[in-house]
């Protein structure tokens, strides 16, 4: 088992504090989902771990299986075994989803190996059966002029094909309605398995009907403020978020 | 440069037009830096007194040998330093049907009419009428291709130039008259058998009438080190298609010019462009759309991607003369900037002297996407990979265009390499 440990993260964009002291330990095997109103931090988390160059880490650290990435480079983070779906993907002109993928698969390999395209092909057309994507979506740029659905899929895709320990769901559900989210949890649910870790976030319960997670944590103003099972996310959909922010508010009043 | 003693034979109306030439050669002045039409230009780079006409390759036969270009082939000729080195003549079944595919100097005797009606006919309006005048009487050589009415070529015909030695100049030529109804591909590759410098003064000349369809692509991949001149002109009949892609890899100081005429209703003209410029390459492209008659298209897509100290010009114009009515134009230049140092100057144009009509022009320059990086990054693709991935989408948009998808692959591979190369630099 494999641990992906986030411990007191102090995360800032510019002058303004984003994460303020965010502890979550994600082992492989399990689905965590991470809840909690717009503004709370859920994406700079994701965003963070992945390595992206706008955030500042100011102090705490990301572990992966013990060991600190925050001076990892995002590509060598990827290839270390970390996976962030984003909730935004970018349209990339010009460069067919063959191509992407196929260079994505490249870069892990070692230098001077080369891809074997027969292989590549099957694989890439099983997993494109799994997401019922047709065969005519390889030679079409990533993500161009895709809907929302093509889009959360195409992510799935490329989650399926790389295989990462931990994945990072970022509001994998926006965008979709009930068809599209059905074909994609039922693609992330059968990367589930005692290799993988994931961290589902999402603004609302509904997602976690059909990718049931394990754990669920509640987040506030850059923070954990409760976990739970995943009743806690009925408890969310019913109450809101409103009776989390109390403890906030203590805090600051204290 | 002094006048050129030349080998083989031609007719007299050529060594007349040699004379001609060189004669204008001596009288025209030379660009200076405030003329219009070399403005953001390096004039410095056309001091030519140091290039000679040179002797015969070292090594034909290897230089034939590597004279493989974009895939099979229905004829190949191969030139260095303008002598014919080899040529594979088309199959019998379109020699019959009578495609003429033959050398310059052949056509010339053989073939008077055509070539003496259509060698270098249009007048060089965009700054170089002095660099077509010494090609004009240089040691030209290359192919004259006649595609006969209704006939159909299915394989392009590729034509290969090499320079070779330290100063050599060459003069590269291509006639292609496209008659009636017929389509035929024709593939230019310019290269260096060295890194020396040398200089290369090419002109094409392309005829495309009625309702036939011709795809022209040149390759050029001289030497960093090598001056060149291209010098291209397309004629476009009624109903007919012309698409021209330039593809600039080499080179240190490199002048196109493009002009494309559509001479009769509902002709078509694709001008196309992919571009590196990295190292101290210059790239200078001035362009020329020329509607003269109602109802034909032109569509313009330039594509540069400048690295190190890399620079490029983009100078055109789209001209829609009195009475040419529902003119449909387009002109675009993109340019991604990958280097601090490099500098890209664009400066689209148009001229309307016609009511109705539909002209759009624009150019953007730009920097790698950081969002799209990002995005690239987070698959674990390295930063050098990713670049060079992003920087072909952004080129694929032009390869895409296109039609013959056998030249897609090999064409893509050569601009992959040299970009690759000058990310590298």
């Amino acid at each position: 088992m494999k641990h992906l440990k986030i411990d007191n993260l102090h995360v800032s964009i510019g002058d303004r504090e984003i994460l303020r002291g965010l502890s979550l330990d994600l082992p492989t095997g399990q689905v965590h989902a991470i809840m909690g109103p717009n503004g709370s931090g859920k994406s700079t988390l994701a965003k963070v771990i992945a390595g992206h160059p706008d955030y500042t880490v100011t102090s705490g650290d990301i572990l992966f299986d013990g060991e600190s990435i925050l001076a990892m480079e995002p590509d060598a983070r990827a290839r270390k075994g970390i996976f962030l779906a984003f909730q935004y993907p970018s349209e990339i002109p010009g460069v067919t989803i063959a191509n992407f993928l196929r260079a994505a698969l490249q870069a892990r390999l070692p230098d001077g190996e080369e891809l074997e395209a027969t292989e590549y092909y099957a694989k890439l057309y099983e997993k494109m059966d799994l997401l019922e994507m047709p065969r005519t979506f390889t030679s079409r740029a990533v993500n161009e002029g895709f809907s929302g659905g093509e889009k959360k899929r195409c992510e799935i895709l490329q989650m399926a094909m790389l295989r990462p320990t931990f994945a990072l769901l970022d509001e994998t559900d926006s965008g979709l309605d009930i068809d599209a989210l059905k074909i994609v949890s039922h693609g992330v649910n059968s990367l589930r398995g005692p290799e993988t870790g994931m961290l589902v976030i999402t603004h609302y319960q509904r997602l976690l009907n059909y990718i049931v997670p394990d754990y669920v944590h509640v987040m506030v103003n850059g923070r954990i403020v409760e976990s739970g099972t995943k009743e806690l996310a009925l408890k969310l959909e019913a109450e809101g978020y409103d009776w989390a922010t109390e403890p906030e508010a203590e805090a600051v009043g204290a | 440069m002094e006048g050129a003693l030349v080998e083989g034979q031609w007719p007299e109306w050529f060594v007349a037009s040699r004379q001609r030439g060189w004669t204008d050669f001596q009288q025209l002045p030379a660009p200076v830096p405030k003329d219009e039409k070399w403005r953001f230009s390096n004039v410095k780079a056309l001091d030519l007194d140091t290039f000679r006409y040179p002797v015969a390759v070292a090594d034909a036969a290897a230089l034939v040998g590597r004279s493989t270009g974009l895939g099979e082939s229905a004829a190949r000729f191969v030139f260095g330093n303008n002598r014919l080195l080899a040529a594979t003549a088309p199959a019998a079944e379109l020699l019959k049907a009578g495609l003429v595919v033959m050398s310059l100097e052949e056509a010339a005797s053989q073939h008077t009419d055509l070539v003496e009606k259509h060698f270098m006919a249009q007048e060089v309006k965009l700054g170089s009428a002095k660099y077509a005048a010494l090609h004009r009487s240089g040691p030209v050589n290359g192919v004259f291709v006649r595609v006969p009415e209704n006939l159909e070529v299915a394989q392009p015909i590729e034509i290969f130039h090499w320079v070779e030695g330290e100063n050599s100049a060459v003069f590269p030529h291509t006639l292609v008259v496209c008659e009636r109804h017929s389509k035929a591909t024709v593939v230019d590759c310019f290269r260096s058998s060295d890194d020396e410098p040398a200089f290369a003064c090419g002109v094409n000349d392309l005829v495309v009438e009625e309702g036939a369809k011709l795809n022209y692509v040149a390759v050029q991949q001289w030497s960093l080190a090598t001056t060149a001149f291209h010098l291209n002109s397309t004629t476009v009949g009624r109903d007919a298609a012309c698409l021209g892609m330039q593809v600039n890899l080499g080179g240190k100081f490199v002048r196109g010019e493009s002009y494309s005429r559509m001479v009769a209703e509902g002709a078509r003209s694709d001008m196309l462009s992919v571009n590196i410029a990295g190292g101290e390459q210059m790239i200078d492209q001035r362009t020329f759309q020329d509607h003269a008659k109602p109802r034909a298209t032109s569509d313009l897509l330039y594509q540069n991607a400048l690295t190190g100290k890399g620079r490029t010009v983009f100078s055109g114009v789209i001209r829609v003369e009195p009475g040419a009515h529902k003119t449909d134009a387009y002109q675009k230049v993109r340019n991604i900037v990958l280097s601090d140092d490099a500098e890209a100057n664009s400066m689209p144009g148009l001229e309307i002297e016609a009511d109705d009509v539909r002209c759009t022009h624009g150019a953007t320059t730009s920097q790698v996407d950081d969002r799209e990086l990002f995005y690239l990054l987070a698959r674990g693709i390295h930063p050098e990979a990713a670049q060079q991935l992003l920087v072909m989408g952004f080129f694929n948009t032009v390869l895409d265009r296109l039609p013959d998808a056998r030249l897609r692959g090999p064409l893509e591979g050569l601009v992959a390499a040299r970009l690759r190369a000058a990310l590298r630099a």
